[in-house]
């Protein structure tokens, strides 16, 4: 979304010799150029919300139609985790926009550390849900058919999800010997990462991980696109690109930064805190 | 803002024209010209239509007789998927707003090129990349779903399905960006003096589309995404076997497919607009309300993908309410044609080639919005549903509207395109040949629909069916030949027509004040901006065949 021509300054004036080098040959002036680019964040924000819906929509109509299977399915999410990465993500974004700030003030050291202190919160965000993703990986809390527990956790565990949906008769008989015990392997593997579940299990609990990876992994590939777009400003902040006219690119990825922590603060109430 | 315009092309021998100015294949694939990028659009979606043209013929031709004559019946699934798949994804969406859009927008707003021109381009190479994984399925085993995708056979068929839904996802992110362009360009660009009621209303059925794109395209983007991730893993989201809803699929996919089938229908009104205009040297009749209308079925089009699933279990209390929203869009429909007979009534109408498609437009159009109708009616769509009644309403408006359209606005811009003339009477036989052809090929679909015979399948009963379907054939094979004049004269143009005038057909809309072909950066000086439909202070030199403004003509920016 960036509007500068990328050749250099030298070429640019002998081409245009009226237009400064950060404006591109068919906008007036800086402030045409950045109200052209701001317009279409904006736009492509509006299309990134419509692609998010499509995942919104998808987890309202199953919540409605099966509640149980949510507030069963959540109790495996780590809400403390999910805390923190709501935290860092936040705190991120204060950042992102402390960096337009910078940009605007033509502070070039501020930008340049705001920027990099963006990358690190999206890099430590990542880095949580990489831990989270492991946890669910490892405990076969997948979606679809790879949706299993490890085989001890099976014979051990009366309460853990199982392949078949037929199983929940037999969670429901060994309810009554374990409950209290449930997950107590798993608990000591991840030192408490999950409450134990409660009640039986409900059928087709892999919609939930289905729903669930498909909107963080979606989520997740849109927080690595930033961390990508803000190397790239970083790069630039350092090589001084930016000044109080040419401040755009800035301004616009913080925009996109604030959607995906938008949509994150979204995420996080809506599949970790059912219960 | 200059304020000052001497002589149309002035200079424009001095400076070399955008096709010639740099050389080299690499000058047009990394070119950030909006006039290149679309005629590298216009280049690739004709290849895409003649692929899926030749599907097409490989439909009809098996059709002749039942039963298996030369592809089995698997292979007549593919053939007519791949069909479907090719033409609304590579062609007809991205059709006119990416071909003629990118190359006639931004000369329309007197300026140098769109608001984004790297993402411009970057759209045509997400286009070249999708179509690529189109071909790929092609060589891998096929696509037989259907170009709708419906869950749940494809999670279940054995062919491609994962390569045609990623190459329809790029092709989606391809369609955003042109939206965005489009919309950011018309919202910033205009020249001062243009207000949004003096824009010409190709540019407000292009603002209309790019609604459209940018609000739609995302959905389907997901629903997709979903059905790979369905496939992959068995999530159960779209898939009934685990505990999936393919209701949900359907109507994720209509909310996009069906706002899609005005990013076809709307660019096309948009250019009639301007063809009726031009051709009956008469301002158009009613422009706010061809304006307003062409926004209103971009926001109506949102609200009726219901109708679409009227026998798919949905309430019938949403049915009837989707049947009622469906009959609100023919309203802003109707009020266009009723604005374009206006335009014509005791206009001074000129049968060039342009007119001559912008009339089958309104004639085939008409056909296909009414039969709309009965398909939008809840109890004549059970009967319908499904049937060849669907398919020729629906070849009435893609074809008979949208692809007559474009042919018109070709046509009409190619001039300007390539600086020359074509044949007339090249041109207006292969027109007429491809309007008789497509009514033969079509109409007989109608009443076959209509006795009973199901879309999709590759045998029927000898005695009922087979005289609608050889007719339909003869028709086919006669489009084609239509639609093979057509390449030839125009092709034929480029080598031995005449050099074309700035204006040659008397326009009235900016980019006509550009030379034939125009320069590089488009206008030397931004020109002055007059009424879009205001034809009667332009006079034809009878020497150059050239329009020209007298010097009367007061532009509306000088007030």
């Amino acid at each position: 979304m960036t509007i500068a021509e990328p050749s250099t300054p030298v070429q640019h004036e002998a081409e245009h010799g009226d237009h400064p080098p950060f404006i591109a040959h068919h906008f007036e002036d800086a402030n045409h150029q950045f109200e052209s680019g701001k317009l279409g964040m904006w736009i492509f924000l509006v299309t990134e919300i419509l692609f998010f819906s499509g995942m919104f929509c998808a987890y309202a109509v199953y919540r409605s139609m099966h509640p149980e299977i949510f507030s069963y399915a959540a109790q495996f999410l780590d809400s403390k985790l999910g805390g923190i990465n709501t935290v860092v993500l936040i705190c991120s974004s204060l950042t992102a926009a402390w960096s337009v700030r910078c940009a605007q003030l033509g502070q070039r050291k501020g930008l340049i550390l705001t920027l990099a202190l963006t990358i690190i919160g999206a890099f430590g965000f990542l880095g949580i849900k990489y831990v989270e993703y492991s946890h669910k990986f490892h405990d076969g809390l997948l979606p679809g058919k790879y949706y299993q527990v490890q085989s001890e956790s099976v014979a051990d565990v009366g309460l853990a999800p199982s392949v078949t949906g037929a199983e929940g008769d037999a969670a429901t008989t060994e309810a009554d010997s374990g409950a209290a015990g449930a997950h107590a392997a798993v608990e000591d593997e991840h030192a408490g990462s999950h409450a134990p579940a409660e009640g039986p299990e409900p059928d087709n609990v892999k919609i939930f991980f289905g729903i669930y990876f498909a909107m963080t992994g979606v989520h997740g590939l849109h927080v690595i696109i930033g961390i990508g777009v803000y190397i790239w400003l970083l790069f630039r902040a350092i090589r001084g690109d930016f000044r109080p006219d040419y401040y755009g690119p800035v301004d616009f990825t913080a925009l996109y930064w604030h959607l995906v922590d938008l949509i994150w603060i979204f995420l996080f109430p809506l599949l970790y805190l059912i219960h | 803002m200059s304020t000052t315009q001497t002589s149309v092309a002035v200079g424009a021998e001095v400076e070399p024209d955008y096709l010639a100015c740099s050389k080299g294949w690499k000058s047009w694939l990394f070119t950030l010209d909006h006039k290149r990028i679309g005629v590298m659009y216009l280049i690739a979606i004709s290849a895409s239509f003649f692929l899926g043209g030749l599907f097409a013929l490989g439909i009809r031709l098996e059709l002749f007789h039942p039963g298996e004559d030369f592809v089995d019946a698997d292979g007549y699934n593919q053939l007519f998927t791949l069909h479907g798949a090719v033409m609304v994804f590579l062609f007809i969406i991205p059709g006119i707003p990416a071909a003629l859009g990118n190359f006639v927008l931004p000369l329309m707003l007197g300026a140098k090129d769109v608001a984004f021109p790297r993402m411009n381009l970057a759209s045509f190479w997400l286009w070249m990349f999708g179509a690529v994984f189109f071909v790929a399925v092609l060589a891998s085993g096929g696509l037989d779903t259907g170009w709708t995708f419906y869950t749940p056979y494809s999670v279940e068929a054995q062919t491609a399905v994962i390569a045609a839904a990623t190459g329809a996802f790029i092709l989606g992110f391809s369609s955003i960006f042109t939206g965005i362009n489009f919309i950011v360009t018309i919202h910033k660009m205009r020249p001062v003096g243009m207000t949004w009621f003096r824009m010409p209303l190709f540019l407000w059925g292009m603002y209309a589309t790019a609604i459209i794109q940018v609000l739609a395209t995302p959905v389907l983007g997901i629903t997709l995404l979903l059905l790979v991730f369905e496939r992959l893993t068995g999530a159960g989201i779209f898939d009934p076997n685990n505990g999936g809803d393919p209701i949900l699929y359907q109507h994720f996919f209509w909310f996009y497919s069906h706002p899609a089938v005005y990013i076809m229908i709307l660019p096309a009104m948009a250019i009639v607009s301007e063809l009726v205009s031009v051709f009956s040297r008469k301002p158009i009749f009613g422009y706010k309300m061809i304006a307003y209308s062409s926004v209103a079925i971009a926001l109506l089009g949102f609200l009726v993908w219901g109708h679409h699933m009227f026998t798919s279990g949905e309430s019938k209390v949403a049915a009837a309410i989707f049947s009622a929203l469906t009959f609100s869009v023919s309203i802003p429909s109707a009020i266009k044609v009723f604005n374009w007979l206006a335009t014509m009534y005791k206009g001074s109408i000129s049968l060039a080639t342009p007119m001559l498609y912008a009339l089958a437009f309104i004639f085939l159009f008409l056909i296909g919005g009414l039969t709309g109708l009965f398909l939008g009616t809840l109890s004549t769509d059970v009967h319908l549903h499904d049937t060849y009644f669907v398919v020729a309403h629906f070849h009435y408006v893609m074809v008979g509207g949208t692809l007559f359209a474009f042919l018109g606005g070709l046509h009409y811009w190619w001039p300007k395109m390539f600086g020359r003339m074509y044949s007339e009477k090249g041109a207006a036989i292969s027109c007429l040949v491809a309007f008789a052809g497509f009514n033969i090929a079509f109409f007989p679909m109608f009443p076959l629909g209509a006795k009973g015979m199901p879309r999709r399948y590759w045998y029927y009963l000898e005695q009922d069916f087979i005289s609608y379907h050889q007719l339909a054939t003869v028709g086919t094979v006669l489009l084609g030949f239509g639609l093979l004049g057509i390449v030839i004269v125009l092709l034929r143009s480029l080598k031995s027509g005449e050099k074309a005038p700035a204006n040659p057909w008397g326009g009235a809309t900016m980019e006509w004040d550009a030379a034939s072909p125009p320069i590089h950066h488009n206008f030397h000086h931004t020109p002055p901006v007059h009424d879009p439909y205001r034809f009667d202070d332009l006079r034809r030199d009878p020497a150059t065949g050239n329009y020209s403004r007298t010097d009367a003509a007061e532009p509306v920016s000088s007030h």
